[in-house]
């Protein structure tokens, strides 16, 4: 049995959360890993930051000075991770004149591991998109969007695992029901399944299966609708599924000055983070692991 | 061969056991702001330059030029630039949807909410296009019985707004009630089916325009707005949208 601890202390702006276990702990610094998780959402084709005029973002965002902070991370932290959730495409003439060829290229050349697909990314229909994958250098990863009967087949995985320093990394990644949203004719045969059974069934093969060290959903349901709570969102998401460490949000453009903790199905906690939109700013995540004997039973410390 | 099992058996278990487990000791989370005090990485801005400097003469070149100033702030039922948009999308979508059906748009109904930016006096540019609209919304076409162009009457009447309308001519008494109302000078007739012309956002349902559910049938005309907006700038040399007597209010 777990016996666990929930102390919050606050200092200063951070506030620590330590979920406290057995203590027997055997530090072997040989045994340490860091894993650093990078991510966007939303960036909506801006490619150029925000000019000294603009009444909200002035001078904010740019894929330069993102690629600038991504290579000093990498730098400090070999093993790290860069994500997307989604919504890459639609809001500046970027897109409009290249359909999205441009955001695609960029995001390569940063080095970008992998992005789930948001609806916007079917703005040009699903023929668009797909016309625009041999300029991705990156996975695209969605376990709830069934392509089988469009050009999409094979060029999205469900899931992927990415092996750093020895730890396995589950990425899967889930979009929103595009009825209502997305013409048809523009997804034309995706079929949309539900996400959080799928994540339940996303996670137990990530963490039991595949025996990831991380499980992490890209995610591009929207953070929590208010109005209608039953809607499936980030928050349910958490709170319905376990074995996810981290869900990396979309679309609802929510600007989290921190990370959300969440508690799941059986009462651990989750990460749930947003970083709103337009590439203004950059999610970090760090993870850091320690080997131990099976039979050991620790907390883990969350600081955000 | 049972000893290969064997042996591949105490190998497998022997690399299960050694197989480390790792603990998530800590986890830390922030987010990083981008902005001016971080110099972009230099072949990164190289990439960007000749897409850059394309899209900017392509949306910098003048395409037209307006006599006057016009905001959607100048009228109290209707205002030049709205009739603009009204006029210029009928103008542009009518042959799209005649030649598809044989039919012709009877009237156009826009949201004031959706001008999304002045006109200045002078040169029109692509980027004034993508200033005054630069949302997504294409134009399609509803048919709407007679009685429920009433509701969309009505709708305007309780409204007032300068929703963009063309085709229809509404009078309000100075009371706000309805003096009359006509399509193409004709008074509406109940038994007829109309032609609307609105765009996508509207018609399912943007700005409470609930009347558009009723509809006979639909014509998606996959024609963006905006391109209908620069189609229109880019065969006029100047602008000259007025005020008119399309929706007033009887003082």
């Amino acid at each position: 049995m777990k016996r666990r601890n929930f102390l919050q202390q606050t200092i200063a702006s951070s506030a620590f959360i330590t979920l406290g276990g057995l203590s027997l702990q055997s530090f072997n610094s040989s045994s340490k890993k860091h894993i650093t998780i990078l991510h966007t959402n939303d960036v909506h084709s801006h490619i150029d930051p925000f000019g000294p005029d603009d009444g909200r973002n002035a001078n904010k965002g740019g894929v330069a000075r993102r690629a600038a902070l991504v290579d000093a991370i990498r730098k400090e932290n070999p093993n790290t991770l860069l994500f997307d959730a989604g919504d890459i495409f639609q809001g500046t003439p970027y897109f409009n004149y290249y359909g999205g060829e441009l955001e695609f290229k960029l995001m390569s050349m940063l080095q970008y591991d992998a992005a789930t697909i948001g609806n916007h990314d079917f703005d040009n229909g699903i023929d668009g998109l797909n016309a625009q994958l041999p300029h991705a250098k990156f996975d695209f990863l969605s376990a709830n969007y069934d392509f089988k009967n469009t050009v999409l087949d094979t060029h999205v995985k469900p899931y992927k695992i990415y092996t750093k320093n020895g730890i396995k990394v589950g990425v899967f990644g889930l979009g929103i029901q595009l009825d209502g949203l997305v013409e048809k004719r523009m997804y034309k045969e995706t079929k949309y399944l539900n996400p959080i059974e799928i994540a339940q069934d996303m996670s137990r093969i990530l963490k039991e299966e595949e025996q990831c060290d991380l499980v992490i959903c890209l995610s591009h349901l929207g953070y929590y609708y208010r109005n209608f709570p039953e809607k499936a969102s980030d928050l349910n998401l958490a709170r319905a599924t376990k074995n996810i460490d981290l869900i990396i949000g979309g679309h609802t453009h929510t600007f989290l000055p921190k990370p959300t903790i969440e508690k799941n199905a059986v009462g651990k906690n989750v990460l749930v983070n947003q970083v709103g939109c337009y590439g203004l700013y950059l999610g970090r995540i760090d993870f850091y692991f320690d080997a131990h004997e099976k039979t050991q039973e620790k907390g883990t410390t969350i600081i955000v | 061969m049972k000893y290969r099992i064997i042996i591949l058996l105490v190998v497998l278990t022997f690399i299960t056991a050694c197989k480390k487990d790792y603990h998530l000791e800590k986890i830390k989370g922030e987010r990083l702001s981008i902005n001016d005090s971080i110099s972009g990485v230099q072949t990164i801005e190289d990439f960007i330059k000749p897409y850059r400097e394309n899209v900017n003469k392509n949306l910098d070149s003048v395409i037209s030029y307006a006599v006057d100033t016009y905001s959607k702030t100048d009228g109290e039922y209707n205002t030049a630039i709205g009739n603009l948009f009204a006029d210029a999308t009928l103008e542009q979508a009518n042959p799209v949807f005649n030649k598809r059906t044989g039919k012709n748009i009877d009237l156009v109904l826009l949201n004031h909410g959706g001008i999304r930016a002045i006109i200045s006096k002078g040169p029109i540019s692509a980027r004034t296009a993508y200033q005054i609209m630069p949302f997504e919304n294409s134009l399609v076409v509803a048919t709407l019985k007679g009685e429920h162009i009433k509701e969309l009457v009505t709708y305007l009447q309780l409204a007032k707004r300068a929703h963009p309308i063309a085709g229809l001519n509404i009078v309000l008494n100075e009371d706000y009630s309805l003096n009359k109302a006509t399509i193409n000078g004709q008074p509406i007739d109940h038994t007829k089916a109309y032609n609307v012309l609105t765009n996508d956002y509207l018609f399912n349902g943007g700005d409470r325009m609930d009347f558009f559910q009723k509809r006979d049938s639909l014509y998606v005309l996959d024609y963006k707005v905006r391109n209908a907006l620069l189609d229109y700038f880019k065969k006029k040399d100047t602008l000259n949208p007025v005020t008119d007597n399309r929706f007033i209010r009887l003082k």
